[in-house]
């Protein structure tokens, strides 16, 4: 055991400094058994105390040549957001729920499920690699209907995942490592942070054609021409529900025929599905595009978040599922994901896992948050409805805005350019993204006519 | 009508048609065991569906050595078993612990009405991050007060030095990581995969079973200048053995003088001797020198947080500019890897040690567990003695923290799981913390067993 080595230091630099009775108790306090409360000051002391004179420096800093990296820009929208002092300002930036109050809303289920675990008190021991098998079976059966072929054959490799974001970053170690020479093809535009995950797993990637802002919808023809041009056996990454940014999904015909292209190119389908049952407000409905591929025997790979639909933003609780041709391959293909997962965090987190499979495995629970989520989504319809009643009432030109109306989820693409979407920001105190994305989800109905008023003004007076 | 192949010559109506008549026929057509595709149907779309898997060539990835250990036990119905793999603390009753100071703190957070679940910044909850930065470097640490520290919470100790490693492969000059030999299972293929090239210094000596002090100055020595060089703050994993205070320092004059980035990996402060201050020396005398280190902190065991995955990666810098653009780099590893991290563990730990009586509390819990485990050193010490049991057993009571690195060889450890069913880890390490009182005297036959029926 280590000597002493309190005592030995006290003839360090720092406490050498300090006047001999000082000197003294500085090391009292050190040999106590009791660490040193930390102090409550630290809360206060946000700016620094000063900035060191580093004339003295002896050596460089090994850092001294890094860059500052820029802002996210989604999430620098909030921080942006928070500075402004003005009283009309509204943040459409961040895709987070909010009520018709603007206020973050903690679904009452989630709280039921939280009071529960408190009351049934249980350990706090790591969880497989894999995660929690509760919630990884509730996972793919909510995904696939626990009836499907997918789960009764034990086809799906599920690992829990921290959210979206790591769930899809596990699906991208594993194209990395499995399919090296295979690319994965975004739609034009996408989630900003799409990039970067594959860009960080070194996996290449590449645009398909998405949005058309001639119709401010979906450019099908481009999309299939450029999925048909990719080389055979690329991933498609689809946006199962609500396309982020766009809001734009295609229609049920459009997806028969997605599937009939990539089926042609034995391409992968590669899911991101964060909007389950939050952009119809069914969990089946949101469902079928990936049901469908799943059913004509395809293998696919789906990542899922709860970060909307159950408003667990925070605990970071997703999934990352490979539906596989077998059992056995899935079996592999698990162990894999599980040899990723171990060098990059060793074993998920359990909060928001034991929420969610406790929620879906009680029926009560499971009966109330799909009510909960049937009126988040309904809000956002509503708020849709009512932003395209204010922009006809407002808008003289003519100009269609019904595209408000058929795009779906969280997001509305609004057409707006980057210079329009500055004038909102600073003329009106609206904050969006560049791209031109609102969150629906942060607007209040009392709230429409000020942004219909802000959006008319930008797209007919800003070029 | 299991249409021809997919490749353009049979119409999608065909092919769906196709998709659906082996959707109706799915449940005889796969195998549930390996290899079983006895398919009577004629070839499917494209490469799937059938016998042909794009995965096909995705092999079973080994069992993780270490979590399968418990894999083993569990299915043993020995009565007499005993679990001493992985690294959970035990009660003396062998049930893993859930702190009450964690518990209440838990309580308050859950019946806080105001609280939401909104995503926390990339970096993590603020209040954690600094709190977490004092714990390691100190309340009074200059470093912290001079805003030279960037602390970003990080999922545990696995997901701070990920965190640390892919940083430092993008953004520093020396892609070199020396780590101990041995050292914990996944820290190579942590640094790794971050993009590190790992190379090993001497460390453990087995004929001592003790620190190789020359050996590990030697080694670092002779390493490229700049290198980055990974530490154990305390209790060594798996070996149980730290250098001694001086020999920290002379380990420090060194590694300042050949310019290497020290990288702690911090798992076990106030768990190794009972004292936050204690276990966290080596990381403030180079803080206190004034150079530049990284520290990964894990409040999986000092907190029991284990399952919640609370950690924090903390970067002292030359100034607090540095600092700054630091942390705004990690943010871009960071966001790309999870977005930001859960929030639920970190509360805990906040809600914790910004309190002064739940942080009293907290240190007298942790120093029971320490206290247990180190009584059960001293057992299973005396045991040995009073066994006679041949060998020097002294390094139990000499190294330090929750394992022991026996020095029983592999065959040795095969005996025991077999014969006495105890299971470890095949290179000799046991958990302290999954003994009791009343399991010692039968590890202590096992190990008497062992050395003396076996070389």
């Amino acid at each position: 055991m280590a000597s002493s080595p309190i005592l030995s230091l006290a003839s360090s630099t720092a406490s050498s400094a300090l006047p001999c009775r000082r000197r003294f108790l500085h090391n009292l306090k050190a040999t106590s058994n009791q660490m040193t409360f930390l102090g409550n000051d630290h809360i206060n002391s946000k700016q620094s105390f000063f900035r060191t004179s580093m004339s003295v420096a002896v050596e460089n800093s090994k850092f001294t040549d890094i860059t500052m990296a820029p802002p996210d820009p989604i999430l620098g929208v909030s921080e942006a957001f928070r500075a402004d002092t003005n009283e009309m300002k509204l943040n459409l930036g961040v895709g987070a729920y909010r009520t018709e109050d603007l206020q973050p809303y903690v679904l009452n289920v989630v709280k039921k499920a939280e009071t529960l675990m408190l009351e049934w008190a249980e350990n706090k021991e790591y969880l497989p690699i894999e995660g929690l098998a509760a919630f990884n079976k509730a996972t793919a059966e909510l995904l696939f209907g626990t009836e499907n072929p997918v789960i009764l054959q034990q086809r799906v490799a599920t690992v829990q995942g921290l959210s979206g974001t790591g769930s899809l970053r596990l699906a991208a170690a594993l194209i990395e490592r499995y399919f090296p020479s295979s690319k994965v093809l975004i739609s034009s535009p996408t989630w900003g942070n799409h990039k970067n995950i594959f860009n960080d797993a070194r996996v290449p990637w590449s645009e398909y054609r998405y949005y058309d802002p001639k119709t401010v919808g979906l450019d099908f023809d481009g999309m299939i021409s450029d999925i048909k041009a990719a080389p055979e056996g690329s991933f498609v990454l689809l946006h199962g529900c609500a396309h982020n940014p766009t809001g734009i999904d295609p229609t049920p015909e459009q997806w028969e025929i997605i599937a009939d292209v990539i089926q042609e190119k034995n391409h992968i389908p590669f899911f991101d599905v964060a909007y389950q049952g939050f952009a119809s407000g069914s969990l089946d409905k949101d469902a079928s595009s990936v049901r469908m591929f799943a059913a004509r025997g395809l293998e696919l790979l789906i990542a899922q978040s709860y970060s909307k639909n159950l408003g667990l933003y925070a605990e970071r609780i997703g999934a990352i599922n490979v539906v596989c041709s077998s059992s056995d391959v899935a079996h592999r293909v698990k162990s894999q994901l599980k040899r990723l997962a171990r060098p990059m965090y060793s074993n998920p987190p359990i909060h928001g896992a034991r929420i969610v499979a406790n929620i879906v495995g009680n029926s009560d629970l499971f009966s109330e948050w799909k009510e909960e989520m049937a009126s988040m989504a309904g809000r956002i319809k509503s708020v849709r409805k009512k932003l395209y009643d204010s922009l006809c009432a407002k808008d003289n030109s003519g100009k269609d805005w019904s595209f408000i109306l058929k795009q779906i989820g969280m997001f509305s693409f609004t057409g707006l350019n980057k210079a329009q979407s500055d004038n909102m920001t600073n003329k009106w105190h609206v904050y969006m993204t560049k791209d031109g994305r609102i969150s629906l989800a942060g607007l209040s109905s009392a709230n429409c006519e000020y942004l219909a008023d802000a959006i008319i003004d930008s797209y007919h007076n800003v070029s | 009508m299991h249409g021809g192949n997919a490749s353009g010559s049979s119409s999608p109506a065909d092919r769906r048609l196709s998709a659906l008549v082996r959707h109706l026929e799915g449940s005889s057509r796969d195998g549930i065991d390996a290899g079983n595709h006895s398919i009577a149907a004629a070839p499917t779309s494209g490469s799937y569906g059938g016998r042909n898997s794009v995965f096909d060539h995705v092999v079973m990835g080994p069992e993780d050595p270490i979590l399968g250990v418990t894999v083993a036990y569990n299915k043993d119905p020995s009565p007499v078993k005993m679990n001493l793999g992985v690294g959970a603390y035990r009660t003396e009753e062998g049930k893993p612990l859930v702190l009450n100071v964690v518990r209440r703190a838990e309580q308050m957070l859950v019946n806080d009405s105001s609280r939401v679940k909104e995503y926390l910044p990339i970096v993590g909850l603020a209040d954690f991050n600094k709190l977490s930065a004092k714990l390691i470097l100190g309340a009074d640490s200059p470093a912290v007060q001079e805003n030279r520290v960037t602390t970003v919470q990080c999922l545990s100790g696995t997901g701070s030095l990920r965190v640390g490693a892919e940083f430092l492969a993008r953004h520093y000059h020396q892609h070199t990581i020396l780590i101990p030999q041995p050292t914990w299972g996944n820290h190579p293929k942590v640094f790794g995969l971050a993009g590190l090239s790992v190379k090993t210094y001497r460390y453990y000596d087995p004929s001592t079973r003790g620190l190789d002090f020359e050996g590990l100055m030697e080694d670092l020595g002779s390493a490229p200048s700049g290198a980055i060089v990974l530490f154990h703050a305390c209790a060594h994993n798996p070996t149980g053995v730290d250098p001694t205070a001086q020999q920290w320092e002379q380990i420090r004059q060194l590694a300042r003088s050949k310019a290497l980035l020290p990288f702690f990996d911090s798992a076990y402060q106030g768990f190794a001797s009972g004292n936050l201050d204690t276990d966290a020396q080596s990381v403030r005398m180079f803080v206190k020198d004034g150079g530049e280190c990284i520290v990964a902190q894990s409040f999986a065991k000092n907190m029991g947080l284990y399952g919640e995955r609370v950690g924090a990666l903390s970067i002292v810098c030359r100034n607090a500019d540095v600092a700054g653009r630091v942390e705004s780099q990690l943010k871009l590893v960071i966001r790309p890897m999870y977005s930001n991290p859960p929030i639920h563990g970190a509360s805990i730990v906040a809600t914790v040690l910004k309190d002064r009586n739940m942080f009293q509390e907290w240190t007298v819990e942790l120093k029971a567990m320490a206290d247990r485990i180190i009584n059960m050193r001293t057992q299973l010490f005396d045991a040995l003695r009073s066994r006679g049991t041949p060998g020097d057993w002294s390094h139990i009571i000499k190294q330090i923290g929750m394992f022991t690195f026996t020095g029983l060889n592999s065959k040795q450890v095969a005996f025991m799981t077999k014969e006495y069913h105890i299971y470890m880890t095949s290179d000799g390490r046991i958990s302290m913390a999954g003994l009791s009182s009343r399991t010692v005297p039968h590890l202590a036959d096992a190990i008497h067993a062992a050395v003396t029926r076996l070389a």
